[in-house]
């Protein structure tokens, strides 16, 4: 399994990182002035307990939402001082994103799903067909290109979602508990693909609450408690 | 996203909603109907009465009389200095040639005796003495009072009055040839039809202005005249002519003067006949009685909106005129308030469908809304999200317009049809449709529905383009 169309993996780097959101009358900072960087190429797994900001500080890398201070950026572009239109254009051309609820589109068979991010980058028709099923092939699902997601397993329509990430090359996986609605076979099967896909040069940063999967992929590891970064990782619970 | 994505995606969407969505497009189309309704209501009644007016001849002919400083038709006297212009054959041919002028021929209408050539009753004693030229044939024939006829051109055809013509018209500007109305054929025939093809003479007074200056100058003296110039003699002289049709009575005559005689003959026989015009009374007074040889003259011009232009020329060559021009302006004003109220009254429905639009948009971006997450994460900007919404509302546009004016043009055939049924019933109407859906409105109505769909969509577009992804994604 190759990466059709290989890119360096991006490098991140965030200083001072914060996310405030407001709550009723009381402002909640769910990323508290948190600074870390991420050499490319590297397989780093974000580890907190649930609430403790690693979705926030991950929606803040795919450029999903934006700072309220500080700046994180990626292959050297600051993602805060970005306009929507170019945060837009950085998702599909810089970012694959894998949910751990897969998020793919009910109405559209898995082909069409995985063609969705070229339809954005403006890939000539041809060309999508063509890249949808090899993406698609990478992951094991070539005989299922014309089911709906309802149609697939759990395992079949995260392989799906793997797909869809890769369809553009980016050169930053981020993952979002991609094995947290699998069992741990199927689960192996999906971080067994990242894996491969790390070490084709993409830079991969992995939200998990499993420490277990985390020490047997990621090269390191970063910890987040309510909000912050935690130097020691045996405050955070395993 | 490139034009044809958001379309494609769009159709994929509306299908996967058919039951709101085409319940939406069908409000659409209802609103499209109503408004198509009723323009072409409109249109129609427009087009009707400005195809009945046409033929009618009243909004297309100016009535020119000599420039004297009489009373004219309009009631204005006329207040110029200096000789009239005559109004003769230069001076008609000289209107001919205006800008804007289709024809212009003379009034001509003189009273005549007709009867068959077969009937074998006594004719009535002659009122003078036999023409030279033309003897009275003496033949007995079935006589009738002085009728009015009068002389039409060719372009007379389309005059409403002949609507309802049995036989022909005539084959050519000086045939020998006559039409009768239905009531001179009963008078002369029993079975008016038959007289279709058949020979009748016209008896009429002719007028002829004398050569010879002494029987001119004796004859001045004998009648004591003015001047030995306005003596000329009216003789009785006879034409056998073929009738080729018959029309029905009418009293509308218009300024052409269609309805208001007994019997037609093309108008260059009538010049040729040189008959004595009642009217021509009035100039027997002029040194030069034959001068004047047209009493009127009737100027047609290629379109109403002409009139007033071809109207001013003719004054200023110095001659009196007559139109119906300021009642066309205030009936074309009238249908343009008329067409406006309507269109008010058939975009109300249009209006309703609209909310109709944005309703089931917005509910559309509450059930995608985990969608439009999807989409923004994996690149979508919020443009390609408005682009999108954008699509389904301008479907639903193209569908609702086009089955609206399909709907429409339905209503208007089954209301057409209906209408010419009570017409028909009717009996003294003519059959005719009420109800017109011309090229451009249906192009219009479609675009017009594009249009007001897309001004729909307007709002819940920006509402899903505006979308936090983040929060978009949390929302099952």
């Amino acid at each position: 399994m190759t990466n059709p169309n290989p890119k360096a993996g991006a490098d991140i780097r965030a200083l001072n990182l914060t996310r405030t959101y407001r709550m009723g009358d009381s402002d909640i900072r769910a990323v508290n002035d948190v600074a870390f960087s991420i050499a490319s190429g590297e397989f780093v797994a974000l580890l907190g307990t649930s609430g403790s900001g690693k979705s926030s500080l991950l929606n803040l890398i795919a450029g999903l939402d934006t700072p309220t201070s500080g700046s994180v950026a990626v292959g050297g572009r600051d993602l805060a001082r970005m306009s929507r239109e170019e945060l837009a254009r950085y998702r599909r051309s810089t970012v694959g994103m894998v949910f751990q609820s897969f998020n793919l589109v009910p109405a559209m068979t898995v082909l069409e799903n995985v063609e969705l991010p070229m339809r954005f980058a403006e890939v000539p028709r041809e060309q999508r067909i063509e890249r949808a099923r090899r993406s698609l092939e990478r992951v094991g699902l070539a005989h299922r290109f014309n089911h709906r997601p309802s149609e697939l397993s759990g395992g079949e329509q995260q392989r799906a979602s793997l797909a869809r990430s890769l369809v553009n090359a980016p050169s930053l996986l981020l993952a979002d508990e991609p094995t947290g609605n699998l069992d741990s076979r199927t689960g192996s099967e999906i971080m067994d693909l990242i894996h491969t896909i790390n070490k084709e040069g993409t830079t991969v940063l992995m939200v998990t609450h499993e420490r277990p999967l985390a020490e047997r992929y990621a090269s390191r590891f970063i910890f987040l408690r309510d909000g912050k970064l935690v130097e020691d990782p045996s405050e955070v619970p395993a | 996203m490139k034009t044809g994505d958001p379309v494609e995606l769009a159709a994929r969407n509306l299908r996967e909603s058919v039951l709101r969505n085409s319940l939406t497009t069908v409000g659409i189309s209802v609103g499209v109907a109503s408004l198509v309704a009723m323009l072409s209501l409109g249109i129609g009644l427009q087009h009707l009465a400005a195809s009945r007016l046409a033929k009618s001849g009243l909004f297309d002919s100016i009535y020119v009389t000599s420039g004297r400083r009489m009373q004219g038709p309009n009631g204005r006297r006329e207040n110029r200095k200096g000789p009239p212009p005559p109004l003769d054959e230069p001076a008609r041919a000289k209107m001919a040639q205006l800008t804007g002028v289709a024809e212009a021929y003379p009034d001509i209408r003189f009273p005549a005796e007709l009867r068959t050539s077969s009937n074998t009753e006594p004719a009535p004693a002659p009122q003078s003495g036999n023409n030279k030229g033309a003897p009275a044939s003496g033949e007995a024939g079935n006589s009738r009072e002085y009728q009015l006829i009068s002389g039409l051109p060719m372009s007379a055809r389309q005059l409403e009055s002949f609507d309802n013509l049995k036989g022909k018209y005539f084959s050519a500007p000086d045939a020998p040839e006559i039409i009768l109305q239905t009531d001179e054929a009963k008078s002369l025939s029993d079975k008016p039809d038959e007289l279709i093809g058949k020979q009748i003479i016209l008896r009429y007074a002719s007028r002829r202005l004398m050569q010879d200056d002494d029987a001119n100058a004796k004859a001045a003296s004998q009648y004591g005249a003015a001047s030995e110039l306005s003596v000329y003699a009216v003789t009785p002289n006879e034409a056998k002519l073929t009738v080729v049709g018959v029309v029905e009575s009418k009293a509308d005559a218009g300024i052409r003067g269609a309805g208001s005689a007994g019997a037609y003959i093309p108008v260059d026989l009538a010049l040729k006949l040189a008959p004595m015009q009642a009217t021509q009374v009035r100039l027997a007074g002029d040194r030069d009685p034959l001068a004047n040889s047209y009493m009127a003259v009737i100027v047609r011009a290629n379109r109403s909106s002409q009139v007033e232009n071809i109207e001013n020329q003719i004054k200023q060559l110095g001659y009196n005129t007559f139109s119906l021009l300021d009642a066309t302006r205030n009936l074309r004003k009238f249908f343009a308030i008329l067409d406006l109220f309507l269109g008010i009254f058939g975009s109300l429905a249009l209006a309703v469908a609209c909310l109709g639009i944005i309703n089931t948009l917005v509910m559309s971006i509450l059930e995608r809304r985990r969608e439009i997450g999807i989409m923004k994460a994996i690149g979508a900007s919020d443009g390609d999200v408005q682009k999108l919404f954008f699509a389904e509302a301008g479907a639903m546009g193209i569908f609702g317009g086009s089955l609206g004016v399909l709907l429409g043009w339905i209503m208007g055939r089954i209301i057409n049809a209906g209408t010419r049924i009570y017409m028909q019933r009717q009996q003294q109407f003519t059959p005719d449709d009420v109800w017109l859906v011309p090229l451009w409105l249906v192009f219009g109505a479609i675009g017009f529905s594009i249009v007001v769909s897309l001004l729909a969509g307007l709002y819940p577009a920006a509402r899903a383009a505006r979308l936090d992804p983040v929060q978009a994604l949390r929302y099952d």
